[in-house]
This record gives structure tokens, sequence and C-alpha cells, in this order.
């Protein structure tokens, strides 16, 4: 959560200095840098999620060698989903905390002509973000365990697309959809890469033992 | 003890500048007179009994190689567990705090400033307001230091009677007055009506349980409960009656005294430790807060040092039984010793008793799952001054942000991850540490750049519906 907090600190220091750098009327200009500083800002989260990565494998040298028998109290996937869990807590709770303090002032959703669920739909896209940061994190470690870089660079593209097509909104369509598709796409490969299989969620749910 | 900096609590002055030496006291106070409780209890022992131990010596050293590693290891581990001990009951005042704030009105009114801020925020120029604010800190500060150089002065030539006064007439202070006023104000948020009667029932019922529970014995549930709640009562008052830039310059001012007080060989508080171990002697009570409960040392044959340990930690023992076993006494040896100072006595004198009757025995006991179980059990401590910092910097960003709920949920991380390095800190050095500085740090930059740099981003993207 904090690395995700210092990313986002840094990518809106540079959006910052942009915007003050530039012309505040022109409105596609602005629109256009925003977009410039989403962009940098998933570039930033993945770096620092790398960074973060780096820092908890250290980490677990360090508690292999304290360790009375060679292996550290916690494993590497158990780090990759916490850390998963922590950015996208993190975003999440940046994302609507408030918007939730907002809702429950008095008001009208949509009154000027805007869409009227953007509550609703905030709240679906902010928990499509969260549960992909959470297989995001699970697939990133995963990568890097094993050097597979092309895992990384996917998970990369995939946060790029999901935030790319937020662009879209308030053509809501353009944007959920295919978030909850991608979604969809990383919890199975998570959960492939985690040592499931088909035949787990078989006895899973079929309360086998 | 991560001497996370013991800061006394401010109700324990009375007046809320007396607070803070006492505060940085405790911190430091407690620390060193834990270390040098061990170092004195050590060194009366070794003198009288330089023969007879020739013997025990060898094998105490081996003993302690053998507990260091160990309790490298074992500091390692549970590291993490103390560091989750401390997380609950800050987390538990600034939830209280920002609640607080965010609801009850009163305490975001300017009703005034306290004395110690004579000047007024409220000038013309920006310059003007800078000056102001400055010497508003300074003068807090001084008055602090005043305050803090008298404690030790005044624990110096032994003047107890009015130290323990002192911190009595704080707490008093501080669960009556400051916790009616509190109600009166909720009471009046949700317009609840409430007779007099009942509101005396009630404060008289809460202060004296509170009054018993902090300087006396309780259940320690109960006793953190109350010291939380008194810090979150004095970081109230703080963010109600100082001025913004004052309150922000303070808390700079504080962390880098609270550094320096500490750490420098001639800081007051360092003094003050060191006094207080050369007469092996233990800290005023109700200062620190302390996740584990102080239960008396193991076994019988420790009698002598259990009862010093007992008279130590009087205020946090609630179960005073003596002869435990040493199974029970795994649960929560600590109460009073922090960590790091059984540690350090462990290291560097190894599991000694105090008593010269109890040596031999003990020498021949397998010290190593004395020192194996303590580690385990034993709690952390913070002073109660960290508490009220860190809430006065999380409610003053709840309470004045234009980020709003953005600010304070990053002041929050910020503070919490500052605590994990201070306490990995103290895992490394294993001396007491101020707890302020990293914290306060990290929390000043987060406020200030969310405040002016994220929420704008934030802000632009929410009403676009952007989601990075």
């Amino acid at each position: 959560a904090f690395f995700w907090l210092v990313s986002l600190l840094l990518s809106s220091l540079i959006w910052f200095i942009a915007v003050k750098a530039s012309d505040p009327r022109d409105e596609p200009l602005q629109k256009g840098l925003l977009i410039f500083g989403v962009m940098f800002s998933v570039l930033l989260q993945e770096a620092f999620r790398f960074l973060y990565y780096k820092l908890l494998r250290k980490a677990i040298e360090g508690l292999v060698a304290l360790s009375e028998d060679g292996c550290s109290p916690i494993s590497i996937q158990q780090m990759a989903y916490v850390a998963g869990v922590g950015f996208g807590l993190m975003s999440g709770a940046f994302s609507m905390i408030n918007l939730l303090a907002d809702a429950l002032g008095p008001g009208t959703v949509g009154i000027h002509g805007d869409s009227q669920l953007y509550f609703l739909t905030s709240a679906f896209m902010t928990m499509v973000l969260i549960f992909l940061h959470t297989f995001w994190g699970i697939l990133f470690f995963h990568g890097c365990e094993h050097r597979r870089w092309w895992e990384i660079v996917a998970v990369v593209v995939m946060h790029l697309a999901v935030s790319g097509s937020t662009f879209c909104n308030p053509l809501y369509v353009g944007s959920l959809v295919p978030s909850y598709l991608l979604m969809a796409a990383a919890a199975a490969w998570a959960y492939l890469l985690s040592g499931g299989s088909a035949q787990n969620l078989r006895h899973f749910l079929l309360c086998k033992s | 003890m991560t001497e996370l900096s013991a800061h006394l609590p401010q109700f324990q002055h009375g007046q809320l500048t007396e607070n803070f030496p006492d505060n940085h006291l405790s911190n430091t106070n407690d620390n060193s007179e834990r270390r040098r409780h061990d170092n004195s209890e050590r060194r009366r022992n070794d003198n009288p009994e330089s023969e007879t131990n020739g013997q025990p010596q060898n094998n105490m050293q081996q003993v302690v190689e053998q507990d260091e590693e160990e309790d490298e290891e074992l500091t390692l581990k549970y590291g993490a567990k103390h560091v989750i001990m401390l997380f609950v009951p800050v987390t538990l005042c600034m939830v209280v705090v920002v609640a607080t704030i965010k609801s009850v009105s009163f305490y975001t009114r300017k009703d005034g400033q306290l004395i110690y801020t004579p000047f007024t925020e409220e000038t013309e120029t920006v310059g003007q307001r800078a000056l102001n604010s400055i010497l508003n800190a300074a003068i807090m500060i001084s008055v602090i230091i005043v305050m803090t150089i008298l404690l030790v002065v005044l624990y110096k030539y032994r003047c107890y009677k009015v130290i323990h006064g002192w911190l009595i007439i704080s707490s008093l202070l501080l669960l009556f007055f400051f916790s009616f006023i509190y109600l009166g104000e909720v009471f009046k948020t949700y317009n609840v009506a409430m007779d007099y009667i009942t509101v005396a029932l009630m404060i008289w019922n809460f202060g004296v349980v509170g009054m018993i529970c902090i300087h006396w014995k309780g259940p320690l549930r109960l006793q953190q409960a109350y010291l939380i709640m008194i810090s979150a009562l004095m970081a109230l008052v703080f963010i109600k009656y100082l001025p913004e830039w004052t309150a922000w310059l303070i808390l700079a001012v504080i962390s880098v005294y609270d550094l320096v007080a500490v750490l420098c060989p001639k800081g007051p508080l360092r003094m003050l430790v060191e006094t207080a171990q050369e007469r092996n002697e233990t800290l005023f009570p109700a200062l620190i807060y302390s996740s584990t409960m102080i239960w008396l040392v193991n076994m019988a044959e420790e009698d002598p040092e259990a009862q010093r340990k007992a008279s130590k930690n009087s205020t946090y023992d609630k179960q005073a039984p003596a002869n435990q076993t040493q199974n029970e006494d795994a649960e929560a040896d600590d109460g009073g010793f922090s960590r790091e100072w059984q540690q350090q006595r462990d290291n560097r004198i190894g599991p000694i008793e105090s008593t010269p009757e109890s040596r031999a025995a003990v020498q021949a006991l397998p010290s190593n799952s004395q020192t194996s179980e303590d580690p385990e059990e034993r709690g952390v401590k913070l002073g109660l001054g960290d508490f009220i910092f860190y809430s006065v910097l999380v409610g003053k960003a709840s309470a004045t942000a234009s980020g709003d709920w953005n600010t304070t949920l990053a002041c929050f991380v910020a503070i919490l991850i500052g605590l994990c390095l201070t306490l990995l800190l103290l895992a490394i050095f294993k001396k007491a540490l101020p707890a302020l500085p990293i914290s306060i740090t990290f929390g000043l930059v987060f406020y200030f750049a969310t405040d002016n740099l994220v929420q704008p981003f934030m802000d632009q993207l929410a009403f676009h519906q952007f989601y990075i």
C-alpha cells in the first residue's frame, strides 16, 4: 500500500508540473495531459510493484537465513498475494473514499446531464481494479520469480489496457465489460499459476475432500 | 524497548505543555531505566559475589552467546508480531480522533489559543503569519525543554512526591475535565438530551476506574483502552487549540527534539534515563503504553527479582503472583520490560538473577529456556506522547486538508510505515529509539504532497472517471 502511494505521489507530481507548465484554459490539452498522467502513473505503479518485489525478495532471503529449518515462514506466493491486495486496496480506497464521503451528503446524481449511474459504475470499476491488482500481483511476482518476462509485460499491458478503457467513460460498456473480461482471464491465469486446476476447483465446489 | 519515546501523557502534568517533557522523559527514562536497571543490578550483584561467581561466569558467557543468537532470530521472527501489537492501538487512537473531528464540530472551531501560543495567525501578510507561527513553535518547544529539565532536576534530587503529585493531577485533569467536555460536545452534536446527574455518574465512574487502571492495577485491555482514550483526548485538545502553521511547525520541531533528546549523550532525556538507571529505579507509571501484561518473573527462585520487577511494574500488573511457572511466564513476562531491555540484559550480562542467593541456582538453570521464551512474549512499549502526536498529525490532516479522506488515509499509511521502520531499527540497534522522527517526517511529507499534488490529480480523474 505504501509503495502504491509513493508511486501515486510521484505520478501526480509529474502531472502537476505538466499542468502548471501548460495553459489551464485549453480543455483538450488538459484532457490530453490527464491521459498522459494516467499512462505515466500506470507505468510508475508497475515500476513500484517491481521495486517492492525486489524488497520482498531481500526480506525472504533474510528470513530464510534466520529461520531454523531453512525455509521462510511466509512464501513468495503469499507475499505476492498480499502485495497485490495492498496495491488494490490502496488504489480502491483512493478512488472511492471521497466519493463515498460525498455520497453521504445531499445531492442528486447526474443532475447536470452526467450519467446517473456514476456511483454504481464507480463502485464496479473500483471493485474490478482491486481484484485485478491482486491478480496482477500474483502474476507479476511469478513472472519475476521464474524470469518469464512476457508475464510481466502482459501484466503491464493489461493494466494499460484497463486504464485506457476507462477513457471511454461515460460510455460504460466500453470500460466495464473489457475490464471484467480481463479480470476473469487474469483470475484464471493466477489461479493456475498458484497451483490450482480444474480438478481442484471441482473438488472444492462439490465439497469433496 | 523501542523507546518509542515514552511520552508522558499530557494529562500527567495537568498542563498541556508539561506533558511534552514528560513524554520525552518517560520514553528515555523508561528505556534507560530498564537498561540501567539491569546493568546496575548486575553491578551490584557482581561486586560482592566476585569470588563465588568465578565459576558461573564461564557458563554465563556461553549461555550469553547462545542467547544472543537465539535472541536475534527470535527478535526478527516475532518482530512482526510486535509491530502488529502496536499497529492496533495506534490505529484505534487515530480512528477515534478522526471520527471525532469529522463529526463533532467543536474541535475544528477556532475558540482561541493556548497561552503557550500567544501569537495569532490571523495576520494580514504571509510573512507576518510565518513569523508568528515560528515564534509560537519556539515558545512551545522552549516550554517543553524547560519542563523536561525541571523533571530531570526533580528526579535527580529525589523529589519523587512532587513528580507523582504532578502525574496524578495531570491524569485527574485529563480523565475528568477533558472527558467531561468531550462528552458534552458529543451530546451536543447528536442532540442527545442528558441530565447532569447521569453525566456526573458517568464521568465519575469513568474517571475513577481510569485512575485506578492507569496508576495502580487493572486488566491489561482496560488499561490499554484508557491510555488510548486519554491520548485521543489530548490530541483533540491540541488539534483544537493549535493554529495551523504552528501545529505543523511544532510537529516538525518536536520530532527533531525527540531525536536529539533521546540519542545525544547530553540530552535531558538521556540524562534522566542514566540517573534512573544508576538508582535502579523504574520510570513513572502510566506514561507508557505496553502491549503485554506484566507478569512477575517466573520462578520461585527469582523471587527477589520478581519483587523488584513487581515494584517496577506495579501499575500494569494485575496478576501479581510471584510464583508463576515458566510456562506462564512465557505468556507475558514483559509488562514492564521491553524486549529490547531484556535482550540487552541477556546479551550483556546473561540471564542472571540479581540476588546472590539465586545466582548459582539460576546459572545452573537452563537459561536458554528463559530467554527463548521471553522474546516471544515480550511486548513492545510505546510512549503515550507518540500516540498523541501521531493522532494530532492525522487529525489535523482530516480537519484541514482539501483532499480530505485521501490525505487522511495517506498520512495514516505513512505513519504506520514509519512505525514499522522504527521498530525494525529497534530490532537492529536494540536500544532506546525515538519513535517520532521517522513517522512524523513521513506523515508530514505525505500530508503536504497529497494535499497539494495528489488531490488535484485525483479530483480530475474522478471527474472524468478515469482510473489509474
